[in-house]
């Protein structure tokens, strides 16, 4: 009875390790423009799983670079990036998936990271624990939170 | 539709505004004279080999808020000094085999002006470039026969403050030519190298964006004419080295090491950056 138990646990450890829908970070396909069509996990983002990747310093900090009109409950939001409350309006689901995974697809040689992305760095670290790192690296985000970050996108509109 | 979008932007923008000024905001048109006396050069045209980047230079002072700037203004208010009384005890106290004290070679601390404006230089008798602290524990082993100090420990940077003050309100003026080019120009290859899991680099946050708020913390141009800085945070004085260190880490890398040829290069390049600005260490940094 106990060894079936920790096989089984074993068996969804793996299950959930490799993810099996999810489209993997070296895998994903872009197309010309930099703009990624197929979505990442196939379970639709979640847009308040989405609010949270972007507000907090812990997850995506994306308001370290941008502000956001629809974020203003949460203090300091950054002047790097451009403001993104409306991008709803003016970008496609698949143009930010784009943008997230890897933005320097979009936008060549742009400060903005890529959130989905694995190896090619230059000296990479642990964390911001000053440790060297092996490649590849979790990257920043999960397939689940870009796309929950793209729904929270895609609601920034005139309401 | 589009006017709609404009002025909500506009909206948006007064709004993000407001937050940074929440955050106490810089004068950043303010002049920095030090107890009612000392001008210093806050900011002034880029050195040339900077042209095509930037046309003007500022100390880091210039970003800081009202009460971090006033804090600079007054040696009384200024906590870096006193690591600086304590330097001036260490300048004379005798150590190591050799029974001798800096003062026993240089005198008094003021045949130091000069030198802190001027490092990392090209040291002939030495064969490389070299920052203060490797010259400080090249006489504290070779003439003193005293253990060096570590690089970013404290006696180490209380003497650099000691070192900065007799150079105060002198143009930094670090030669980019001559026997140290090359070394200058690894450190500008460095400058420009994109780091970590985020891929930023220097020039990044500090070239491209100085002046703009990332998250709480108003960028600066990463200037270290101010060198050593007593910052807030860590109510002690900062080694310029230990602050690349950090600013390395904070791009999820794996930073050099404080010491390292690679910092000695890129605390060069960066210190030239900085020529025509005042030397104004210890500055009182956030
Ligand atoms: C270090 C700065 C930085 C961070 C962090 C950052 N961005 Fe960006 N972002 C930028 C910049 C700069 C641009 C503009 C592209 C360019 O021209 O370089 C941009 C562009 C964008 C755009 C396109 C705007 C448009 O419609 O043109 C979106 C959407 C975006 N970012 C979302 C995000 C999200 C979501 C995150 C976090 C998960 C994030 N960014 C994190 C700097 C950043
Ligand atoms: C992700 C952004 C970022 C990157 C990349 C970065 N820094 Fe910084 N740096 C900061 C912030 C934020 C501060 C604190 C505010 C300020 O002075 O700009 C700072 C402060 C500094 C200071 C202190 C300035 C003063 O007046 O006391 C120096 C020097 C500095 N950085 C040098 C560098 C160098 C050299 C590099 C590259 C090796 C670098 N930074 C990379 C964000 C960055």
């Amino acid at each position: 009875m106990r060894s079936l138990k920790v096989t089984l646990a074993a068996v969804l450890l793996t299950a959930g390790a490799a993810v099996a829908e999810d489209v993997a970070p070296e895998k994903v396909v872009f197309d010309e423009y930099g703009a990624v069509e197929t979505s990442l996990t196939g379970v639709p983002g979640d847009p308040e799983a989405g609010r949270e990747v972007m507000s907090s310093k812990k997850i995506g900090n994306c308001i370290a670079c941008h502000a956001v009109a629809q974020l203003s409950d949460v203090p300091f939001h950054g002047e790097v990036g451009p403001e993104l409350s409306w991008t709803g309006e003016s970008r496609t689901e698949a143009e930010l998936r784009g943008i997230l995974v890897n933005s320097k697809k979009t936008f060549e040689g742009t400060i903005m990271p890529a959130y989905y992305k694995t190896s090619g760095y230059i000296r990479p670290g642990e964390g911001f624990t000053s440790k060297p790192a092996q490649e590849p690296l979790p990257p920043l985000l999960s397939a689940q939170q870009i796309e929950d970050t793209i729904a929270f996108l895609m609601t920034l509109k005139d309401q | 539709m589009r006017n709609i979008a404009t002025s909500r932007l506009a909206f948006a923008v007064a709004g993000a505004l407001t937050l940074a000024a929440g955050a106490a905001m810089a004068d950043e048109e303010a002049d920095l004279v030090i107890n009612g006396e000392t001008e210093m050069t806050v900011r002034t045209d880029a050195p040339a080999h900077l042209q095509d980047a930037l046309d003007t230079i500022y100390s880091g002072w210039v970003f800081r808020n009202d009460d971090t700037q006033m804090m600079q203004a007054d040696d009384f208010d200024n906590p870096g000094m006193i690591f600086v009384d304590q330097a001036m005890d260490a300048w004379a106290a005798v150590d190591g085999s050799e029974g001798k004290s800096c003062a026993s070679c240089h005198e008094g601390p003021e045949s130091m002006a000069g030198v802190s404006a001027t490092y990392p230089k090209w040291v002939e008798t030495a064969g490389e470039v070299r920052t203060t602290w490797q010259q400080i524990n090249d006489c504290r082993e070779n003439r003193m026969g005293a253990k060096p100090w570590k690089i970013t420990g404290g006696d180490m940077v209380a003497m650099q403050a000691l070192l900065a003050v007799q150079s105060r309100g002198m143009p930094v003026n670090v030669a980019i030519d001559g026997p140290g080019a090359e070394t200058w120009e690894k450190g500008k290859e460095i400058y420009y190298t994109r780091y970590g899991q985020l891929e930023l680099s220097c020039a990044n946050c500090h070239e491209d964006n100085y002046g703009n708020y990332i998250r709480a913390d108003h960028l600066s141009q990463g200037q270290i004419n101010g060198f050593p800085t007593y910052r807030l945070k860590n109510a002690k004085l900062n080694a310029v080295q230990a602050r690349f260190e950090g600013c390395i880490r904070d791009t999820r890398a794996e930073p050099f090491k404080a010491g390292s040829p690679e910092f000695v290069a890129l605390e060069m390049y960066v210190a030239s950056r900085g020529n025509g600005l005042s030397v104004e260490g210890p500055s009182v940094r956030n």
